[in-house]
Formats: C-alpha cells, structure tokens, sequence
C-alpha cells in the first residue's frame, strides 16, 4: 500500500467510526483473536489452543451431504428446520437428556449455537436488563449481550469449587434488573460441569427471582464420569429455559454450523421471527448431515469422546507432573491449569509458551474475571502431538524457575 | 475362546494404533497402574492374542521396491484333513506372506512378495502350481497400495484448523 492511500484509509477510518454505533464501536476485538494474531506468526508450533474436535466430520454424514447435493436439494428448508431434522432432534434429546421437546413449535434450527445464543439474548434484553454470566466462560456472552443493550454481568466461579457455579456467588448478583441467566455447563474454558445436585440450589434462586436461563449445552455429550444434566430437565426449569445445543462438538461438525435452540414456544416463536428475517433458514446441506449424524453418528460419538477421555488424563497427569495445579475437568475438551505459581500474569505464560516453547494455548484471563492466572489447553489434538507439547511446556517451566 | 477384559480390549485398541507406546503411556491414559497395562499385554502374549509387533511399510516409497501378488488357488482337498496339509505346504514357503482359506470362486487366497515380476513368477510356476493338490492359479499382480491394515498410505493431511479458536 502507498503511503498516499495508506493516509487517506486511515482518514476514512477515522471518519467513519463516528457513524458507528456507540454499543458496536466500544466492543473489544476478543482476547482470542488477539492470540490468534501472535501465534499465526510462528512456525512449528504445537497447539493446544483450539476450541474444536481434531476428528473430521464421520464419512457417512459427509457422504450423506454429497448424496443430498447430487440430487439436487439445494433449496429453502422451512425457516425452523425440516420436520424430519427437528423431530431427531427432539427424540435425541428425550433420549440422552430426559427433556421433551414438541417438534413443531419448540424447536428451531439454528446457524450454529452461536446464532441461537444471539437469538435468545435478542428477544429477551430490553436496554439496562442484567444480564448474569458466570465466568470463565465462552467469550462471547458478554459482548454479544452488549451488542443487545443489556448490561453483562458476571458471576465469578473459582478452582477451589471446581469451576462450579454456586448460589449465594448468584445470589450476591441478582438485583430488581436482572432478567436472564446464561449457563454454559460443561465449561469452556474448564472443563467444569454441574450434577443434579449442584443445580437444585441455583435451579431455586431461578424461579425465585423470576429468571429467564439460556442453558449453552454445546458440550454436553463430553463428559467424564458423570453424564450431563441438562438444566431443562431439573423440576419447574423446562418453561424458563432455553436449551442451546448443536453438532459442533459431539459429531466433529464445526465448519457446518449446524445448531439448535429448545424452549416454550412463545419464546421459540419470538426467536423464529428474528431467524427468518435475518438468516431465513439453516443451511439445506447442513440440516441434511445434522439428519444423518443423529440417526447413524451415535457410535461414532462415543468412540470419540472415550478418545478425549484418554487425552485428557495425559493432559491432566502431565500438566501435575511438571508443577502446574489443575483441578479435574469433567466435561469438554479442555484443562485449565493454574499458572499462578510461575509468578508471570496469563497473558505473559502465554506468550513466553508460545515464543520460546512453541505451544500454543489461550491466556485464560480472555474469559473473563477469574480466569487470570490460568491457562487453557485443549487436548483435542493426539497423543503424540499431546506428549510433546507437555515435554516442553515441562523444559519450559525448568526453565523459568532457573530464572 | 475367551472373552477378553475391557481393559485388555482398550489396550489392544490403543497398540493397533501405535505399537510403539509404552505401558506407562497407555495406563495415564486408560487411567489404570503401569502394573495393570503390564499384566494384560503379558497375558495377551502370552495367549498369542498379540502375535507380534510389526512394522507397516510404504514400499513405494522405498527405492527397492517389492513386487505383491495375490493369487486365486483353486484345490483338490485332501481326505481327512480337508485344506490344512495344502496350506501348511503353502504358507511355509518364506516368500508366501499371508494366506486365507475363501469361500467363493477359488479356495486358498495366497499373497506372495518377490524382489522382482520373474521372481514371483517362478515361485508360481516352479513351487505353488507342481504340488500335486492345486488345480488351477490365477496371479494377479498389485500395482499400487492405498490402505493396508487399515492404514492409508497417502500422505497425512494437514491439521486444517486455526492454531487458536474459541
């Protein structure tokens, strides 16, 4: 770029910011994408800094795909999902989750659970409604809620309680504002989960002060140990909450962006509206492959996530072998060990891991209060790469208490 | 034949992918002792479940290059013993790699590896057709291996993910 046209798009910048909207333009660009940036830089870098499953997507629901395309099903489905996609979706559920869902007005299919989040938020936030996050979590509650004109609120949960959400740390939060709550059981970044006991107590404070609950239960089939409890199935929660769920992390399905949103059907009804004047309808070969993956996938799934479950107890084992405390991580595909004892903040481990180890893992302080201090390492790549990237972050940490 | 333990069935699952791993490895990641992991791959020597640890080798990409053939071998059975003497003949020859007793068309299926065509091609001739029981052979020649023992030979693809993502 010359210097002249250099000049002239930073003027246009600088003059088209003031068209923005305040609430977009205040928004920060994610602490993710700001790694990101870093360690797209380096060469032979291991990393464990992904957020997605190393599986590809099975061959038969990919085959499935093709098949449907070769024979032309390359139009509009109906803006909630086709039929035969949202009542899988609801048998599975009853099945695995012990919810029951009506397929044709509580269901809606949705670009990714990213999409349905943003829908719930969207039809429920009125300017100035507080909106309770606990945290660490996934980075986009918060400005996704800001974006809305809601006023995040977070809810710090520590390593001491296993990452688990308690009530009086919701209670301390809940005032006359406060209209939703956003729960993302199992954890990313901690890999923490929820029994049915631990909900009771929250699942009280809930009806008590009149919440909404967007329940992220993107992870819920990669638990280890105890099976997931969906917050929707706990007594009284079904009307109150909307379940977020999608394809991403159980079948290896990220890149479809395939998704599900679950709730009373006034609130499904609210979010259709949105949906179909902003995306119409899921993708037809996404929905196609979703079909598949729940009718046939299951078998798959579970060979995958006895898989993370080895993974993760080299990760968890190793990260204690070479000093680091980390609590258990029960569910998805991610330790958070604490790196509190090497002195350096999350974001100087990080960068130092990444510059002269080569590792590549997220600063944890990007999830929000609380996760400063920790790091995240997703162990959904092999055991190979595993073994290596925990031998030098093991030279690593030699190093540094060396000085 | 007894039924194998879970535990032996993971470890077995675990050593067809990677042989080389070694039994502390594969205890952090069953979450079991060393001991445990030690014990069951002795066992499973021992009944000769494990036969041996071996090698799976891309020879095209090796300059001397092997030369494969599958050949169809049609047989007269023996009285009493049915295939066994017959395919105890065959598979004893060094240069039969595997052989399968088939239902279908033919009967033994016999894999064959020769430094070169002609080599393979006398052992034919010369060794597998004179015995007394074969009646017919069909040699079919394998020009190139894409996936042995449930291995693809093509090259890895690479990791297509982003090094960092939500």
């Amino acid at each position: 770029m010359s210097e002249n046209t250099q000049q002239s798009s930073q003027e246009n910048n600088q003059s088209m910011t003031n068209y923005l909207a305040p609430r977009v333009r205040e928004i920060q660009p994610s602490g993710i994408r700001r790694f990101f940036d870093l360690a797209s830089g380096s060469k032979d870098i291991i990393t464990l800094g992904v957020g997605e499953p190393d599986f590809i997507t099975p061959w038969h629901v990919r085959e499935a795909c093709v098949y449907s395309l070769e024979r032309g099903y390359t139009s509009y489905t109906s803006n909630a999902g086709t039929p035969e996609l949202r009542e899988a979706i609801g048998e599975y559920l009853y099945n695995s989750f012990d919810v029951k869902y009506n397929p044709k007005d509580e269901i809606l299919v949705t670009v990714g659970g990213s999409e349905a989040i943003d829908l719930a938020l969207r039809a429920l936030i009125e300017p100035g409604d507080e909106i309770l996050i606990p945290v660490p979590c996934y980075i986009s509650y918060s400005p996704i809620v800001a974006i809305g004109g809601g006023v995040p609120i977070e809810i710090e949960t520590n390593a001491q309680d296993s990452f688990k959400l308690k009530a009086d740390q919701l209670l301390d939060k809940i005032t006359p504002k406060s209209k939703v709550l956003i729960l993302n059981y199992p954890n990313n970044p901690t890999g923490g989960i929820m029994t049915y006991e631990d909900w009771l107590p929250i699942a009280k404070l809930v009806e008590e002060n009149d919440l909404i609950v967007i329940s992220d239960e993107i992870y819920s089939e990669l638990t280890y140990g105890q099976k997931h409890v969906s917050f929707a199935s706990l007594p009284g929660m079904k009307d109150r909450t909307i379940l977020v769920n999608g394809f991403s992390k159980a079948f290896a399905m990220t890149g479809w962006r395939m998704g599900y949103a679950c709730g009373h059907p006034e609130l499904i009804y609210a979010m259709l509206k949105i949906h179909q004047y902003t995306v119409m309808c899921a993708p037809v070969m996404g929905q196609v492959a979703a079909l598949e993956a729940l009718k046939n996938g299951l078998e798959e799934k579970n060979h995958m996530v006895e898989s993370y479950n080895q993974r993760r107890r080299l990760v968890v084992q190793g990260l204690r072998d070479i000093g680091l405390s980390c609590h258990e991580p029960e569910g998805a595909f991610y330790a958070f060990p604490s790196i509190q004892s090497t002195g350096l903040t999350s974001d100087e481990f990080a960068q130092r891991l990444l510059m002269e180890a080569k590792v590549a893992a997220v600063p944890g302080n990007v999830f929000g209060a609380g996760g400063e201090g920790f790091l995240r390492c997703s162990y959904a790549t092999s055991v190979s790469q595993l073994s290596e990237a925990l031998n030098r972050m093991g030279q690593f940490i030699h190093k540094l208490k060396q000085g | 034949m007894k039924q194998l333990s879970e535990l032996k069935l993971k470890v077995l699952d675990l050593l067809k992918e990677d042989a080389r791993r070694d039994p502390s490895l594969l205890a952090t990641l069953l979450g079991v002792t060393s001991e445990e992991v030690t014990e069951a791959i002795n066992e499973l020597e021992e009944d000769r479940v494990i036969v041996k640890y071996a090698t799976v080798i891309n020879s095209s990409k090796l300059d001397d290059e092997k030369v494969t053939a599958l050949i169809e071998v049609q047989i007269t059975p023996e009285r009493g013993r049915g295939f066994e003497a017959i395919a105890e003949r065959i598979y004893l020859f060094p240069q039969v790699m595997s052989v399968y007793l088939m239902s279908g068309a033919y009967d033994l299926l016999v894999e064959v590896e020769g430094r070169n065509l002609k080599e393979v091609a006398s052992f034919v001739s010369d060794k597998l057709s004179p015995l007394e029981s074969v009646l017919s052979t069909k040699t079919h020649f394998i020009l190139k291996k894409y996936k042995q023992d449930g291995i693809i030979f093509e090259d890895p693809e690479e990791d297509r993910r982003l090094l960092i993502s939500p």
